[in-house]
């Protein structure tokens, strides 16, 4: 049985793709076999930043639709073993996705794989559901800004009362905060939201605090997810992340503003 | 605290702001969010009636439900205006 985690946001554009790459990456690098799907039928991108974006042949819309086999459609990476990515459609629309096709894609998957990360297009409706609908976990990729925040806040209700799991009156769906794009200088300034404001208001536990970082950039231009720059503030920030996720203690780290000693000015430039 | 926190806090940042505004919405939208579904068509309803009698605004007309253990009030707030004549 897989453990099924969604990653989402209600907002557009706050690193839900950046984030589903390196959750997924990182959960496959400590040998769990993962697949990451992307749910975002008709803006696909996961497979840019995957770095595999000219090996999709079939998609997840073509499997459902069942003209084309799981193993037809699943991109195995190049990089580290045991992880694969299941691309979504570019020429279809959300609605292709339905909660019996998503199940029987999702059931077949559970069979072989360890963990199941499904990235969710922005907003609440039907594409977001259908990505969220089978989670076990939820990722809550939030902003430290007003309307992020907010819209956290509106999936978190979705999530408790039109998830699977809030239907079938099971256990609920696990939360976890992952606050993405934090400048702790400007948090020190009072410019920011800090993470102990965006705790308080969304009351559930925090999983980690992913820096403003220009190596996002940087990586995403290459292919590379961001947890494979080990030298990064923000590829630790997602390993500490996945480690979290897996139960390991970690002390959250990149949350105040690092004052550069002189040595460390002379000689990291 | 540090000693440069102690001035800062005396003052509004806009951080502040967005953390006061924030929670009041949520916590505004969190209370919608477990309203039964027929309450807008009550509240519209309970307006109209009450205009028949009394000029009001439509926001001047609250309707809520809250939940007990044991059980469940419908509380209903309606502010009249401050030279409010029945004609
Ligand atoms: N920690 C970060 N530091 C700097 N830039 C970041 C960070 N995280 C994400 N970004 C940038 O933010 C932009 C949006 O990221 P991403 O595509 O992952 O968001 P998304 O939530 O998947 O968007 P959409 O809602 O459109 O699917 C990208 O340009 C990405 O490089
Ligand atoms: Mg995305």
């Amino acid at each position: 049985m897989a453990r099924i985690i969604v990653v989402t946001s209600g907002k557009g554009g706050v690193g839900k793709t950046t984030t589903s790459a390196s959750i997924s990456t990182g959960l496959a690098r400590r040998g769990h076999k993962t697949v990451v799907i992307d749910f975002d039928v008709g803006l696909r991108n996961l497979d840019l930043i995957m770095n595999c974006e000219r090996r999709v042949v079939y998609d997840f819309v073509n499997v459902i639709q069942g003209d084309a086999t799981l193993n037809q459609a699943l991109i195995r990476d190049k990089r580290v073993e045991s992880l694969y990515i299941l691309p979504a459609s570019q020429t279809r629309e959300k609605e292709a996705l339905t909660k019996d096709g998503v199940e029987a894609v999702i059931n077949e998957l559970s069979e072989t794989f360890d963990y199941i990360v499904c990235d969710s297009p922005a907003g609440i409706e039907h594409g977001a559901q259908m990505a969220l609908y089978y989670a076990d976990e939820a990722i809550v990729v939030t902003n430290p800004e007003v309307s992020s925040v907010r819209d956290s806040d509106r999936i978190l209700g979705i999530l408790q009362s039109k998830s699977r799991r809030a239907e079938m009156g099971q256990d609920p769906v696990k939360e976890h905060l992952l606050l993405t794009r934090y400048d702790p200088i400007r948090v020190e300034k009072g410019e920011m939201l800090s993470v102990g404001d965006v705790e308080e208001i969304l009351a559930i536990p925090l999983l980690g605090v992913i820096p403003e970082s220009q190596v996002v950039l940087n990586a995403s231009n290459q292919g590379t997810p961001v947890i494979l720059e080990d030298e990064s503030d923000a590829g630790q920030a997602y390993d500490d992340a996945v480690a979290r996720l897996l139960g390991e203690e970690r002390e959250h780290r990149f949350m105040t503003a690092q004052k550069k000693g002189f040595f460390a000015r002379m000689f990291k430039g | 605290m540090s000693f440069l926190d102690y001035f800062r806090s005396k003052k509004t940042t806009s951080a502040n702001v967005a953390k006061e505004r924030l929670q009041i919405i949520v916590a505004h939208e969190r209370g919608q969010r477990d309203q039964p579904d027929y309450l807008p068509q009550l509240q519209a309803e309970l307006l109209a009636v009450i205009r028949k009698y009394v000029q009001i605004d439509d926001d001047m007309v609250q309707v809520e439900v809250d939940r007990n253990d044991s059980c469940s009030v419908l509380e209903l707030n309606v502010t009249l205006p401050e030279h409010s004549h029945s004609h």
